[in-house]
C-alpha cells in the first residue's frame, strides 16, 4: 500500500486554504487570526508592560512571554482540559524561542511582552498556525522586529513528502514523519524546527526546500493582512 | 544611488526591503547587505525619508507633557501611572510648592486616582521616569472624563500648532488637553464631551488619510450646525 493521493485532494506540496486577519482584538496592543484548513489561532499581544514577579526582570531587555492554549472545544470532540499541560508547555516555549530571534526589545529593559495564542479549533498544525499568528499580532503591536515569522509543518507520509500534514496524515497507518518549521521569509533563517518520526539526509533538504516555498506564500498572505488593516476606505 | 522599491506613504511591514543602495531612513530600519528593511510595522514618507509608527505603546521621553495617574502615595512623593510599561516618580518638591512639615498627609495635595498634567524631566537608561508639575499650565485635572487613544496618533489629533484641537474646543466648547502619552481630558457639556470623543476617534481612525482638516471640519459642522472656523 502506498500513499499515491491526498484525503482533501490536495497535491503533495499544497497547503490547505489559509485565512490571515489583523486586530481582530481591540483592547489588545496587537492581535491577529491565522487560519490553515480548519485549524484556527487567535494571537493577542500586551505590552511592553509592567513585569511581576520582579525576579524575572531583566535590566538589560524587555523579555517575551508566550502562552498556547487549546479550547476545550477546539479538539476532536474530545474535551481538551482547560488549564495548561505537559504538551501546552512545551509549545509555549517553542513559540516564544522561534519568535524572539526577530524581536529587539534593547529598548523595553524591566517590562515584558506578553502573546496569548487561543486555538478555537484545531486540526493539526496548530503551532506553525499560532506562531503565524503571533508574528503578525507582534508587529501590529508596533514592535521593533527585522523580519516576520512563518511557520508551516512539512513531513513524509509513506514515501511521499508533503507540505501541512492534516490530521488524518498526522494518524497515517504506515510511516509518518511531522516536522513543523519556522522561517524568517526575509532573512531565509530557520527558527523552529521539531521532529516526530524519521528522515533520510537527502529528504530533509529537499523538504526543507519545500517548506521555504511554502513560508513565502504564507508571508504574502502575512503582509497583505497587515497591510490590509491600516488602508482605510476613503469616506 | 538610492531607489525606493516602495510607493511613497504606504505602509511597510517588518522584513520588507525598502530601497536598494546606500539609502538612509530616520526610523526603525536596518541594512542588509545592499538592502534597507523595515525594522517596523510603519507608514513610509519618502519626501522627508521617514518611517512613521502606526501603532505601539507610548515610551517616555524627556520633555514630554503627558497626563498620568497616581497610583502611590509614598513618604517623598508620588508614584504615577504613565500609560506605559514604566511609572513615573513625582518628587514632593516637584509637585508643590509651599512648605510641607515632616509626615504630613501628602494625598491634601494629590489622591490615589488623581490625574495630573506632568513634564517629565528625566528618562534613564533603565527607564526610571521623573516628572513635575513646576511649569506653565502643569497642574492636578479635576472633573471632566479621560480618554486614551493611540499615543503615535497625538501629533494628528494636536495638528499644526494645535490648530486641530483648537478647532475641536471651539466648536464642542469644551476644555481639552491632550497629553504626548495618549490619554486626553475632556470637561464640558456632556453632550459635548460626547461630540469631542466622536471626533478625537474619528481623527485616530483618519490620521492618515489627506485632506483629514476638510473632513473633521465638515463633521463637526455637521453635528453642531455651525460654521467652524479653521485657524
Amino acid at each position: 500500500m502506498t500513499y499515491t493521493k491526498r484525503a482533501d485532494g490536495r497535491r503533495f506540496d499544497e497547503m490547505r486554504p489559509i485565512e490571515a486577519k489583523v486586530g481582530v482584538i481591540k483592547r489588545a496592543d496587537g492581535s491577529a487570526f491565522f487560519r490553515i484548513g480548519n485549524t484556527s489561532a487567535y494571537a493577542a499581544v500586551y505590552g511592553p508592560r509592567n513585569l511581576h514577579p520582579r525576579f524575572l526582570q531583566d535590566p538589560q531587555k524587555g523579555i517575551l512571554r508566550c502562552n498556547y492554549n487549546m479550547m476545550p472545544f477546539s479538539g476532536t470532540g474530545e474535551r481538551v482540559k482547560p488549564g495548561g499541560n505537559r504538551r501546552s508547555k512545551e509549545i509555549s516555549l517553542v513559540t516564544q524561542m522561534a519568535l524572539l530571534p526577530v524581536l529587539n526589545l534593547d529598548e523595553y529593559p524591566n517590562s515584558v511582552v506578553d502573546v496569548f495564542i487561543e486555538l478555537p479549533q484545531t486540526e493539526a498544525g496548530s503551532r506553525c498556525a499560532g506562531i503565524c499568528a503571533a508574528s503578525m499580532a507582534l508587529a501590529d503591536a508596533g514592535l521593533i522586529m527585522n523580519d516576520l515569522v512563518t511557520a508551516i509543518s512539512v513531513g513524509k507520509v509513506d514515501d511521499k513528502l508533503v507540505v501541512d500534514l492534516d490530521s488524518s496524515e498526522e494518524s497515517y497507518d504506515g510511516i509518518v514523519t511531522d516536522l513543523p518549521v519556522a522561517i524568517l521569509p526575509n532573512l531565509n533563517k530557520i527558527t523552529l524546527m521539531q521532529m516526530d518520526g524519521q528522515i533520510t539526509k537527502e529528504e530533509l533538504r529537499k523538504v526543507l526546500k519545500m517548506a521555504q516555498e511554502a513560508c513565502k506564500t504564507i508571508y504574502e498572505i502575512q503582509k497583505s493582512a497587515l497591510k490590509e488593516r491600516y488602508v482605510i476606505e476613503d469616506a | 544611488m538610492t531607489k525606493f522599491l516602495i510607493e511613497n506613504k504606504s505602509i511597510v511591514v517588518p522584513g520588507e526591503v525598502i530601497a536598494e543602495g546606500n539609502s538612509e531612513i530616520s526610523g526603525d530600519a536596518y541594512r542588509d547587505g545592499d538592502n534597507l528593511r523595515s525594522a517596523r510595522l510603519g507608514l513610509l514618507n519618502i519626501e522627508n525619508k521617514t518611517l512613521l509608527p502606526l501603532s505601539g505603546r507610548y515610551v517616555p521621553y524627556r520633555g514630554d507633557v503627558i497626563i498620568s495617574k497616581v497610583i502611590d502615595v509614598n513618604l517623598n512623593g508620588w508614584r504615577l501611572d504613565t500609560n506605559s510599561a514604566y511609572s513615573a516618580m513625582l518628587p514632593l518638591k516637584e509637585g508643590v510648592s509651599e512648605f510641607v512639615t515632616r509626615g504630613a498627609d501628602l494625598t491634601q495635595f494629590y489622591a490615589l486616582g488623581d490625574y495630573i498634567l506632568c513634564k517629565i524631566t528625566n528618562v534613564t537608561s533603565q527607564k526610571l521616569v521623573d516628572v513635575t508639575t513646576r511649569g506653565p499650565g502643569l497642574k492636578k485635572l479635576t472633573g471632566g472624563r479621560i480618554i486614551s487613544v493611540n499615543t503615535h496618533k497625538v501629533p494628528r489629533i494636536i495638528g499644526k500648532q494645535g490648530t486641530m484641537v483648537g478647532m475641536i474646543k471651539e466648536a464642542t466648547g469644551c476644555r481639552i488637553i491632550v497629553g504626548q502619552n495618549g490619554l486626553i481630558w475632556i470637561d464640558g457639556q456632556p453632550e459635548q464631551e460626547l461630540l469631542a470623543v466622536q471626533t478625537i476617534k474619528k481623527i485616530e481612525r483618519e490620521s492618515h488619510v489627506s485632506g483629514l482638516t476638510e473632513s473633521i471640519k465638515s463633521f463637526l459642522e455637521k453635528e453642531t450646525k455651525n460654521t467652524v472656523v479653521d485657524r
